[in-house]
């Protein structure tokens, strides 16, 4: 009888587990349709990032709705319509949330997957990965914090400046979508009278693509066939037809070019240094008196892009950079070096279990997204409920990313101007809750970024500004009681953030998009 | 009675990867029955130790961990409901730290574990004695421990059930004995809200690959001693690899193939004490540690079925029990 009843449970409780599903869920897997409040048809007036002027590059006008030629196009709708597949549909239904921002997590997905530290030669150096032979060992790229800071800047700049001009031809031409022209072609995405040529997606499609290009060279096989499947949503759901498809991405990849010229003369590819710069800021260091950073990687690996300071920001140049470099950490013999060391030796000699869970919350280390892939996915996730405009979108997430980036140019010129110990380094006694960053201590790099993003998006969103404060003071608190910082680098790197998201905040009380 | 036959032998499987899929195979992984109304309990010391991994099928050091140690101490517990029908569980402590670099220890109660051990069929076949158990498992974690700190977490932090197949075939004193296991293991939770494995999820939630787990074990089996020797090939079915230089993840595709050697031995002046000890290495093994480990250990057997004068400290406990 007891026999009987415990197998009864144990069969109950088996059951119950393999069936219960297992498959796990993005927190944006079932977000509704972007169904925007304003589809802000002045958009095309906003002030533009590197583009002159919105109609730098021309689009034709389009055919007469009543034309043959674009007859047969919303045919064409009409018959892709009537046989759509189960793909068919999820793949409308997974780009309706917003082309901005699936494309922001397709990045932050090539973030997570490239976010590796090369494995090092027999010899004891590292190999650098190479935009030239980007298929060999290492891959590139390395998508490590500065990197990639960098390349959502530059995508989400890229694609804001395209949809800014998408935005003027459309209301230049004012072509309504397929659904408005023809009563048999149905809405599948929320109607709205925003003008379909050129079509968003596919400028958006367009831009990204071109970008990747340069950015993340090895995944361009895949990026293509997401661009075409964002212009396929785009035809299928009744919002495009095939000529709003072919301008928008002629238009997307020709502004693309207009980015991808800068970041060819931006310094980033002059980042890594040489040896002779490595062994100079090391003796330049000791020169003035104080303990040099030294790798804590076994063998030493050269610290992560050390003339990253000196690539050129968007929000400010190159004198403005060494403006905001902040005045020296405490000197490395001095009383208050000594008891900033003591106290993080303190979080970290006995951690408590809350401590050890925001220093992995925050990490943001090898494998994931980093810092500004953090920031990107809080903002994206607090946009979706606020109905913005696809270019409202990509305006608000340009201006989140050239903070970060920028914020990261700042701060990588201070790592190397002051390349200070790490608190480990000065005390071996201090063992880290995650894993210790390969570069100088101050300041924070995660309290930079932090810094900045909050200081934008408190302004962008204002209802979560206070929210966004004190995330930026849990994720630079966390490098404390991780091990990783000193107080000052922290403190100081909120602060040097703040002051590089202020000029975020002054361009877009400036911008025409409020 | 016979005690020796109703004692536990031991399998360490620290072996598996990185130190948490735990520990000895309990009690749970031989064809030993506890009688009626007696319980067996143990404490376990166990130390584990690789200095190379695979990273996906390729077998490497680094240096930035040096070698990883695990030192574990485990209560067991062995209850006889019927002859034929056992109940057990396992409770382990344990702490990780690494020899080299700068990442810090961890340490802590890692999972508790139950089975229930059913022995349908005993019977005589040709010169020897063959049974067949049935074996229900699961186990839940019993602390709030850290999990997304690998190679060092003390564990995975999933919950699990297993259903466990056992034949075995006694000839005089020896004894050849077989088994499959197949573990269900639940979701478990980071404490970060995304991560990438080949694709980029956003949640904290993980869906973790069941295990299946294969082990042959022979040897010579008598009333005060036993010596064997197992082989064991645990399969993850599904995950993914360690991507090169990542760190390795709570639901990669962890194999290990483990060999062992288990001895138990009872004190014949002490009626109803035993000590057991035993070694093992992995042989071949996918994002797992290449690891050896060591373990010893005690058990004592408390007779619950009659009033009884005696004995130790343990006494107390199985008075308050009663």
């Amino acid at each position: 009888m007891k026999q009987n009843t415990i197998k009864i449970y144990l069969a109950i409780a088996i059951l119950t587990l393999a069936y219960c599903s297992k498959k796990v869920t993005s927190r944006t897997d079932n977000i509704p349709a972007l169904n925007p409040a304003s589809i802000d048809i002045t958009a095309g007036t906003w002030k533009t990032i590197l583009l002159k002027r919105p109609d730098t590059f021309a689009v034709a006008s389009p055919l007469l709705v009543t034309n043959v030629n674009y007859v047969a196009e919303l045919n064409e709708i009409k018959g892709l319509q009537k046989n759509l597949s189960k793909e068919q549909d999820e793949n409308i239904k997974y780009w309706a949330a917003g082309g901005v921002l699936r494309w922001n997590e397709i990045m932050r997905e090539l973030v997570a997957k490239y976010n590796l530290p090369p494995y090092q030669n027999p010899d004891g150096t590292y190999p650098i990965p190479s935009s030239a032979n980007p298929f060999a060992y290492p891959l590139f790229p390395f998508a490590n914090p500065p990197y990639a800071a960098r390349a959502y800047a530059y995508i989400t700049a890229a694609q804001y400046d395209a949809l800014v001009a998408c935005w003027y031809y459309k209301k230049l031409y004012n072509r309504p979508a397929p659904y408005i022209t023809d009563v048999n072609i149905v809405a599948k995405l929320p109607s709205t009278t925003l003008p379909s040529y050129p079509s968003e997606a596919a400028v958006l499609a367009g831009v990204t693509a071109e970008m990747m290009k340069l950015l993340f060279p090895t995944e361009i096989g895949a990026i293509q066939l997401k661009a075409q499947a964002h212009e396929d949503a785009a035809i299928m759901s009744g919002s495009a037809t095939r000529s709003d498809i072919a301008a928008g991405e002629s238009l997307g990849r020709q502004i693309a070019q207009a980015f991808i010229a800068r970041a060819r003369t931006d310094n980033a590819g002059k980042a890594v240094g040489t040896p002779a710069d490595w062994a100079n800021f090391e003796t330049s260091t000791a020169a003035k008196g104080e303990i040099p950073w030294i790798s804590q990687d076994n063998p030493k690996r050269p610290g992560m892009l050390p003339l990253f300071g000196k690539v050129i920001p968007f929000l400010f140049d190159t004198a403005t950079t060494r403006a905001l470099v902040p005045p020296p950490p405490p000197l490395t013999s001095s009383d208050q070096m000594k008891k900033e060391t003591e106290e993080v030796y303190s979080y970290t000699n006995n951690p408590t279990l809350e401590n050890k869970q925001l220093v992995l919350f925050w990490g943001d280390g090898v494998g994931t997204y980093t810092p500004p892939g953090h920031w990107n996915a809080i903002a994206a996730e607090d946009f979706i409920s606020k109905n913005l405009s696809e270019v409202k979108w990509a305006r608000n997430l340009a201006l989140l990313n050239m903070s970060l980036m920028d914020a990261g140019i700042v701060c990588w010129n201070t790592k190397y101007t002051y390349y200070n110990p790490r608190p480990s380094q000065l005390n071996p006694a201090i063992k880290t809750l995650t894993g210790l960053p390969n570069f100088p201590s101050f300041i924070s790099g995660h309290s930079t970024f932090s810094g900045a993003a909050s200081t934008i998006l408190g302004y962008l969103n204002p209802e979560r500004a206070a929210a966004y404060t004190q995330m930026a003071a849990d994720a630079s608190k966390s490098r404390l009681v991780g091990g990783l910082h000193y107080r000052s680098d922290c403190e100081i790197g909120i602060k040097v953030g703040n002051s590089v998201g202020q000029f975020a905040v002054d361009r877009a009380k400036l911008d025409g998009a409020n | 009675m016979n005690i020796l036959k109703s004692f536990k032998q031991l399998l360490i499987v620290t072996s598996m990867l990185f130190s948490f899929i735990s520990s000895f195979a309990q009690t749970d992984q031989d064809a030993i029955m506890m009688n009626k109304n007696l319980f067996c309990t143990g404490l376990i010391y166990s130390n584990s130790s690789w200095n190379k991994y695979w990273e996906g099928t390729n077998l490497r050091d680094n240096l930035n961990i040096g070698t990883i140690s695990t030192n574990q101490i485990s209560v067991m517990g062995n209850y006889g409901i019927k002859d034929n029908l056992n109940i057990l569980f396992n409770a382990p402590f344990i702490s990780n730290k690494a020899s080299m670099g700068v990442l810090h220890s961890a340490s802590g109660i890692q999972d508790f574990s139950a089975w229930v051990k059913w022995m349908p069929i005993e019977k005589s076949l040709k010169k020897g004695t063959f049974s067949l158990y049935l074996l229900g498992g699961a186990s839940i974690p019993m602390t709030d421990y850290i999990v997304d700190y690998l190679p060092l977490s003390i564990g995975l932090k999933s919950s699990t059930v297993s259903g466990r197949l056992l034949l075995d075939y006694q000839l005089g004193r020896f004894f050849v004995t077989g088994s499959e296991t197949y573990t269900i293991r639940g979701n478990t939770k980071l404490e970060r809200n995304s991560y990438y494995t080949t694709s980029l999820f956003l949640t904290n939630e993980v869906s973790m690959p069941n295990v299946n787990t294969i082990s042959l074990r022979t040897g010579y089996r008598s009333s005060a001693l036993i010596a064997e020797a197992i082989i064991t090939d645990m399969k993850t079915l599904g995950g993914f690899d360690i991507t090169k230089n990542n760190m390795p993840f709570p639901s990669n595709r962890m194999n290990a193939t483990t060999i062992a050697a288990n001895i138990k031995y009872e004190i014949q002046k002490v009626s109803g004490l035993a000590l057991v000890g035993g070694a093992s290495h992995v042989i071949a093994g996918r994002n797992v540690g290449q690891s050896t480990g060591f373990y010893g250990g005690f058990f004592y057997i408390l007779d619950f079925s009659k009033k009884k004068e005696k004995k130790t400290t343990s006494d107390n406990s199985s008075t308050q029990n009663k």
